[in-house]
């Protein structure tokens, strides 16, 4: 059986590797598809429904689903921008998001998804949650009013022997990311700088650190996510 | 063709944004060739003239007089727009809406730290004073708002592009590096 497996984004016939996900294959064909929750090199998870794109006419998320052959994928589609505007307007909503004094504003995923999509309001009524802010670890600062709950965190943040430091703590709607009690010693400084990085958002902060980066030097500051995708793209047209 | 009117107001606001309007720099002698400014802390008139094209608002809305002004606004202006954070989402003043309000008024003028000479325990109550809202609300959750400016304060090109837009009738440039929430 071939190895190679031929499949369209948006009509653009496209090549991949068996197995790949139809996120990674996109981005070997340099097609952006946005994502949220996905950690390159992580196994993913699926969980924030950003990348989802519809496959032979049904909602997928690309970074679960596997290429096979033959499928035609739709990506760049009004209906589908329009979903993942919404997801991210849920987001900002269903937390607190508080981008002018925020550390992470500039470096943010999910402020720079809104930017890239130009949501200028969310269209649904901010609710304004209840949420904690933990400051008791001596290098790391929860701050559970941005948590998007993306899991990152726990899947990317292993102590020596591989066990995971973060984990979920209740269950529903008050489930909230925790670290375990156990082997909270292991998040040394620079495990502690790995979280607050591959947060997407706010919610992990390292201490004594914060604003750390000038604005105009942040990583969204000149440039929306996904920008080497778009430059490259119309390079080839 | 008569100038376009224009209004603007500080709500539960810092007066940022206005700074910000202000920071166009030299461009505010054209934007004073296009429009003419009624009700506005930047003229000091303080109450509407005439009918207005568009209002510019500014903070979230956390008291009555608050709301009253606002809906003055509504009725005196054809186009109102939500500028900046506070104006769109309560910003920082909507920190409080997670802390029950009577808490918030004891902490400020009884319990707090640097409270001092109210042996009374007075918290102010005199009728002349607007009433605190349970909460600070999004403008957009109190009257009808046309459009948002988002940023902390809006850049001085977003706020100057919006208006060009407006008054000409074109399409918006909305530059990446001016559209931002901080």
């Amino acid at each position: 059986m071939s190895k190679v497996v031929n499949f369209s984004i948006d009509g653009k016939n496209c090549m991949a590797e068996r197995g790949q996900y139809i996120l990674d294959a996109a981005r070997a064909n340099n097609i952006y598809i946005p994502t949220l929750c996905n950690l390159p090199g992580v196994k993913p998870r699926g969980s924030c429904r950003i990348c989802n794109v519809k496959v032979n006419g049904k909602l997928m998320t690309s970074c679960t689903t596997p290429v096979a052959e033959g499928m035609q994928v739709e990506n760049n589609t009004e209906e589908l921008l329009d979903l993942r505007k919404a997801i991210v307007e849920l987001l900002f909503v269903e937390g607190n998001h508080y981008c002018p004094f925020c550390e992470k504003s500039g470096n943010c995923e999910l402020q720079a998804l809104a930017y890239r999509f130009n949501i200028m309001v969310p269209r649904y009524p901010y609710q304004f949650p209840d949420r904690d802010i933990e400051a008791s670890s001596k290098n790391l600062i929860k701050d559970h009013n941005r948590c998007i709950l993306c899991k990152r965190c726990i899947r990317a943040i292993k102590d020596e022997e591989g066990r995971n430091i973060f984990a979920f703590k209740r269950r529903g709607h008050k489930v909230v990311i925790n670290v375990d009690s156990k082997i909270s010693g292991s998040l040394n400084d620079e495990l502690a700088q790995k979280a607050m990085d591959i947060c997407p958002v706010g919610a992990l902060i390292k201490k004594e650190q914060g604003f750390i980066i000038p604005i105009g030097k942040r990583t969204y500051d000149k440039h929306p996510i996904g920008y080497e995708f778009d430059v490259t793209s119309t390079e080839t047209l | 063709m008569s100038k376009p009117i224009i209004a603007t107001t500080s709500l539960a606001g810092c007066f940022g944004c206005h700074m910000s309007l202000l920071d166009i720099d030299e461009r505010i002698l054209d934007l004073i060739e296009l429009v003419e400014f009624n009700k506005s802390p930047i003229n000091d008139i303080k109450k509407f003239t005439k009918k207005c094209d568009i209002g510019l608002i500014e903070g979230g809305v956390c008291n009555s007089e608050n709301v009253h002004i606002l809906k003055e606004f509504r009725e005196n202006c054809k186009i109102l727009i939500s500028v900046g954070e506070c104006a769109i989402m309560g910003g920082l003043p909507a920190l409080r809406n997670n802390i029950p309000l009577r808490e918030c008024l004891e902490e400020a003028y009884i319990n707090g730290p640097s409270v001092e000479n109210n042996e009374e325990q007075i918290i102010p109550n005199d009728e002349e004073l607007p009433l605190m809202l349970d909460k600070v609300y999004p403008c957009h959750e109190v009257v009808k708002i046309d459009y948002y400016l988002p940023g902390c304060p809006p850049r001085a090109d977003l706020l100057f592009n919006a208006l060009v837009a407006l008054i000409t009738g074109n399409l918006m440039e909305l530059p990446y590096e001016c559209f931002k929430y901080d």
